[in-house]
């Protein structure tokens, strides 16, 4: 992305038919700290890499409950993020006290993505710079949206956003077509093994993620950190078991392409310490 | 506005003749007894225009109902639904007329029915608010529906939210429908009590009609059994209900949808012996 003539407001095209402010907007949201989302056909498990300011300070809430059957997990400006999760739990509400049923994900995310593309077309206004993985539950089963800050909005098994997010998506590519059957716990455990990915190497602790889930019979609620540390324990275990055998052949072939990923995704910063573009 | 009345004493009701020069027409309001006092007084404190029981804002809402239906009487059986309601919209006043074709029940949607009692104006108008609720529920084409709990919530909130401005829709309704295998009957009034049970009435069904149904409703009813319980309970309205006209609708909600049946005539028995002859106990007297 370089700065041109066409990029200083949110209205002007560029002779390419582009519109860089929004463009710049999604930019945003591949800083942010990385938020990913998978789903089999009755539960959704939302999973995010908790960003702290500083070692004092305590991490940015990035995963949000709307509302009994919908949770939002985001990445880029969380203030952005902020409001428009209470939008939905506006909308949410609304509708529940109105017609005493919830919401249907599909339409409270079309709701949200009009609200996103109003924003790209109004020379006073900027493009939220947050991206929404939307997990909820409705008549038709379980399902996961991705909102961007352009309006658009995709339906996923399964996806991640926001920094170093490709290693995670090479590992959920691996394994989607798994999960439309896999079980609850199979499924939370997918989604650590993908923050996992994203962290390159640092430890994973039950302090650095964050874990939510929805499903059939289950509202929507964030697993507290002894369950998410336990979850870790058993795989850390059994991985320190299969590491030998085979992982290395697969694994390194896997991890060198990921790590050229990430490495063009967001200018090579490797060393696992600093990250201050981070938001 | 300029107002002057007369008031002729003549046994009850009173009669007071407004003579509304704003709007430039007459009207004959009939009032309770005693009622005349309380207007004067009234007048004498020259309320604002805009105030919410200013006579200027009386005929902006709802005081009386002119053309009312019946009773519409609606129980649950095996998985459905079965209403009953007969055809009569009838005009109170000095001339008692009625129109006798009128549908008092209405499919909504894929899911759900609506039976009405009340002024049939106020119907007509819910009709119109849930067409419009339901085609922009269809324009999300999304493969969700609202179904019968959403739209008597719905309709909940909206004769609440009337009664609540004075301006009542004057209509007691009645909403049944199945979805998905789940059969739902509810009823809402016209100042927004609403409740869901397996057998509901309105108006003077829930005088003559709900004790039968309590006595003799039960879970597992065949088709059949339904329609005669309905017709027994139509038949006692018909002798007893002054309003009700001998032309009475069924209709039958399954998963499948809505059918609504020909409208056709109960028989009825007159042969008792104190009808051929009143006289008969009381000779004498008139």
């Amino acid at each position: 992305m370089f700065r041109n003539q066409y990029d200083t407001d949110v209205t002007t095209w560029s002779p390419a038919g582009r519109l860089f402010q929004v463009e710049y907007a999604m930019e945003a949201v591949k800083q942010g700290s990385a938020a990913i989302g998978l789903r089999s056909k009755t539960h959704v498990v939302l999973g995010c890499v908790n960003k702290a300011n500083s070692e004092l300070s305590s991490h940015q809430k990035k995963i949000f409950e709307v509302d009994d059957h919908i949770g939002v997990a985001i990445a880029g400006l969380t203030a952005d993020g902020r409001v428009l999760s209470r939008y939905m739990r506006n909308e949410c509400i609304n509708y529940s006290f109105t017609y005493e049923s919830p919401l249907p994900v599909g339409r409270l995310v079309v709701q949200l993505a009009d609200k996103a593309q109003v924003c790209t077309q109004r020379s006073w206004k900027r493009p939220y710079g947050v991206g929404l993985l939307v997990a909820g539950l409705d008549e038709s089963g379980a399902h996961l949206y991705y909102n961007c800050p352009s309006g658009n909005y995709f339906e996923y098994q399964a996806f991640a956003i926001g920094s170093r997010s490709q290693a995670a998506k090479t590992y959920l590519e691996r394994r989607f077509e798994n999960f439309t059957g896999s079980s609850r716990d199979d499924l939370v455990k997918d989604a650590i093994m993908a923050i996992r990915e994203t962290l390159q190497g640092e430890t994973l602790k039950s302090s650095i993620c964050t874990i939510a889930v929805v499903g059939a019979g289950e509202p929507f609620h964030v697993l507290d950190q002894g369950t998410v540390q336990q979850i870790i324990d058993t795989f850390e275990t059994a991985a320190e078991q299969e590491d030998p055998a085979t992982e290395p052949d697969a694994a390194t072939g896997q991890e060198a392409a990921a790590e050229q990923g990430t490495a063009a995704d967001h200018g090579g910063s490797t060393d696992e310490g600093a990250a201050p573009m981070d938001i | 506005m300029n107002v002057s009345f007369s008031l002729n004493y003549l046994q009850k009701p009173f009669f007071i003749i407004f003579n509304v020069t704003h709007f430039s027409f007459n009207q004959t309001f009939t009032l309770p007894p005693f009622f005349h006092l309380f207007l004067v007084r009234f007048m004498a404190l020259k309320l604002p225009q805009n105030s919410l029981l200013g006579s200027q804002s009386d005929s902006q809402r709802t005081l009386y109902p002119y053309v009312t239906g019946t009773s519409v009487v609606a129980l649950k059986y095996k998985d459905r639904i079965l209403m009953a309601a007969d055809m009569g919209g009838k005009i109170d006043g000095p001339v008692h007329m009625r129109y006798k074709s009128v549908e008092r029940m209405k499919p909504i949607g894929k899911h759900s029915l609506l039976g009405a009692s009340g002024e049939i104006s106020d119907f007509q108008e819910i009709l119109r608010y849930l067409n419009e609720l339901i085609l922009y529920d269809n324009m999300w084409d999304d493969g969700n529906s609202l179904g019968p709990k959403e739209v008597h919530n719905y309709l909940t909130r909206v004769m609440y939210n009337r009664r609540n401005k004075f301006n009542p829709l004057w209509n007691s309704l009645v909403l049944g429908g199945v979805k998905n295998g789940n059969k739902y009957l509810g009823t809402v009034s016209m100042i927004g009590v609403n409740f869901k049970d397996n057998h509901v009435a309105t108006g003077f069904g829930n005088h003559l009609a709900q004790p039968i149904l309590r006595q003799e409703w039960h879970e597992n009813l065949s088709f059949e059994d339904g329609v005669k319980l309905l017709e027994k309970c139509m038949r006692v309205l018909l002798y007893c209900d002054r309003s009700a006209v001998n032309k009475l609708q069924i209709a039958k909600i399954t998963e499948e949808g809505v059918t609504i049946h020909q409208p056709y005539s109960l028989k009825t028995y007159w042969e008792f012996s104190t009808f051929e002859n009143p006289a008969q106990g009381a000779i004498g007297s008139w």
